[in-house]
């Protein structure tokens, strides 16, 4: 019955499809490589202003802090791609490897800017934070379920898994944006709204995609 | 000099309210008169007190701190205190005093000698600044109200003037913000009241006109634009401790054996201290042991944190 309702919905929402279908056709002359160009933008800029000391009285705090959030920002952006799809018809799927490794990169670069930086490599310390303070256990867990699923994020190694089994493994970053949002969360004092934002988003996307499952189930 | 005029009132005569009133409004017009740059600058002398590390440049201590009053960001402080009105000012002591009273700024500053402490600044977020304050210490002040017998505890309050501090619109924090300290930590000459930085009054951002400055414990203690300042007989509240006591104490010494519960404070970062200075370790009391550790004799600093 939901699922009858939701497919109803969906459909009665969609804009008329010759808007979808320019946007993809669009989308499918647009080279991957411009994804990833964009995608180090921010990078870039960040590197620039770190090198003209342009990054305000703590850079340090800064570069940590804007990695973080740029790891954040393009987990959500790969948890768009498959709503975006299913309710609008617009079809980034091409894309999404490319988001899911400019993800796995900023957060990698995040580590390393607080191991090196904040931390300053004192070791001890920072592998006891790991293992005590629960807001670096948790980005930490997010970290490590990332990495298996930019170790797979090729051709060859779906090929090697089979479709089904790398799908699975890659649900992986569900828990993972999870994990992400909890982590910024949990490291605030008082109660400031950007990391709430990002932990409602990744809650909603997720939902969704509950939804969908149901509606998938339901159809069957 | 803004402060050094002398007025006809003594401290044995505390003013009545009426009059008191009258002359803040002459004293507004004296303020305007007087406020020229040339006229900021404080006179001060140096102080034993202070440390021989390089302080931090004033861009950075007034471009980088915590003030929720004006907003959550580390530079909210800066970009969100431009409307703020430190004058005219009046602080208001009460509780277990002889001469309680609302004192005029000027009044509590009319017999005061200022001093340059260059004391370091440990942030309980595990960041750290050496600023050169200007200020008296408080224990010359409660001298002079007179603390009775009974009084075990300061109570302080910050202003609430949400129209002027954007911070306050939202019940981020319980307003106003209040800090305490025992009786023999604020008598102890390392505790002032700052009314300055690098010379000249204090910038809004910073906490003016007059905040406290306890160095040896973390900054959130070193309550800013003071109004209300009340001796108790009872531990008073405490912003931090009242939002979340398992995580910030009453007493929120600097202490590097005893973790936040969520970060460690082993070790801390310079701010301004460049990409790769990395951190540096935490001293016991933010460094004071030598002048303060005798308060804590024999108390288990991991319960009382």
């Amino acid at each position: 019955m939901r699922g009858w309702t939701l497919q109803r919905t969906t459909e009665a929402r969609a804009p008329s499809p010759d808007l979808a279908t320019r946007i993809n056709g669009a989308l499918r002359r647009l080279p991957v490589w411009v994804v990833y160009l964009l995608g180090a933008l921010p990078a870039l800029w960040l590197f620039v202003q770190a090198a003209t000391n342009t990054l305000g009285i703590d850079p340090v705090r800064e570069i940590e802090h804007r990695l973080g959030e740029l790891g954040l920002q393009f987990i959500v952006g790969g948890l768009v791609v498959t709503p975006l799809r299913r309710t609008l018809g617009v079809n980034l799927l091409r894309f999404r490897r490319a988001i899911g490794l400019i993800a796995f990169f900023y957060v990698l670069a995040h580590l390393a800017a607080w191991l090196v930086l904040d931390m300053g490599l004192l070791w001890q310390q920072a592998l006891a934070d790991i293992w005590k303070r629960p807001y670096i256990t948790m980005g930490m867990a997010g970290f490590l379920m990332l990495l298996p699923l930019a170790l797979t994020s090729n051709t060859w190694s779906i090929r090697k898994l089979g479709g089904a089994r790398w799908r699975w493994l890659h649900k992986l970053v569900y828990p993972a944006a999870l994990a992400g949002a909890v982590h910024y969360l949990w490291l605030v004092k008082a109660w400031p709204v950007e990391p709430f934002l990002y932990l409602g988003g990744i809650v909603a996307l997720l939902t969704v995609r509950v939804w969908f499952a149901r509606g998938r189930l339901f159809q069957g | 000099m803004t402060y050094r005029f002398k007025t006809p009132l003594t401290w044995a005569d505390v003013t009545p309210k009426a009059t008191f009133l009258n002359r803040r409004q002459l004293m507004a017009g004296a303020a305007a008169l007087l406020a020229t740059p040339a006229l900021a600058k404080l006179s001060y002398a140096p102080s034993r007190y202070s440390t021989d590390e390089a302080p931090n440049s004033l861009e950075e201590i007034s471009g980088y701190n915590n003030f929720y009053e004006f907003g959550t960001g580390k530079e909210d402080p800066k970009a969100n205190s431009g409307a703020f009105k430190p004058d005219p000012w009046a602080v208001q002591i009460d509780g277990m005093v002889d001469k309680p009273g609302s004192y005029d700024l000027a009044d509590i500053l009319g017999g005061v000698a200022l001093e340059e402490r260059i004391y370091r600044l440990r942030c309980v977020e595990a960041w750290s600044m050496v600023v050169p304050w200007i200020g008296f210490q408080l224990s010359t002040l409660l001298d002079r109200v007179g603390v009775q017998p009974g009084a075990k505890f300061v109570a302080f309050e910050t202003i609430v003037r949400p129209e002027e501090m954007p911070g306050q619109r939202r019940a981020i924090l319980d307003w106003p913000y209040r800090e305490g300290l025992r009786l023999d930590e604020a008598m102890h000459p390392l505790t002032i009241l700052a009314t300055g930085l690098y010379g000249e009054e204090l910038p809004n951002q910073n906490g003016a006109p007059i905040r406290l400055v306890v160095p040896w414990k973390y900054g959130f203690k070193s309550i800013k634009s003071i109004v209300r300042i009340s001796l108790t007989d009872g531990e008073p509240p405490a912003t931090w401790k009242q939002l979340q006591a398992s995580e910030y104490g009453f007493y929120a010494n600097v202490n590097p054996e005893v973790d936040h519960p969520r970060w460690s404070q082993a070790s801390e970062r310079r701010v301004g201290a460049g990409l790769f200075a990395g951190r540096q370790p935490t001293q016991m009391f933010n460094g004071y042991g030598d002048e303060v550790a005798g308060l804590y004799a024999g108390m288990d600093l991991a319960k009382n944190y």
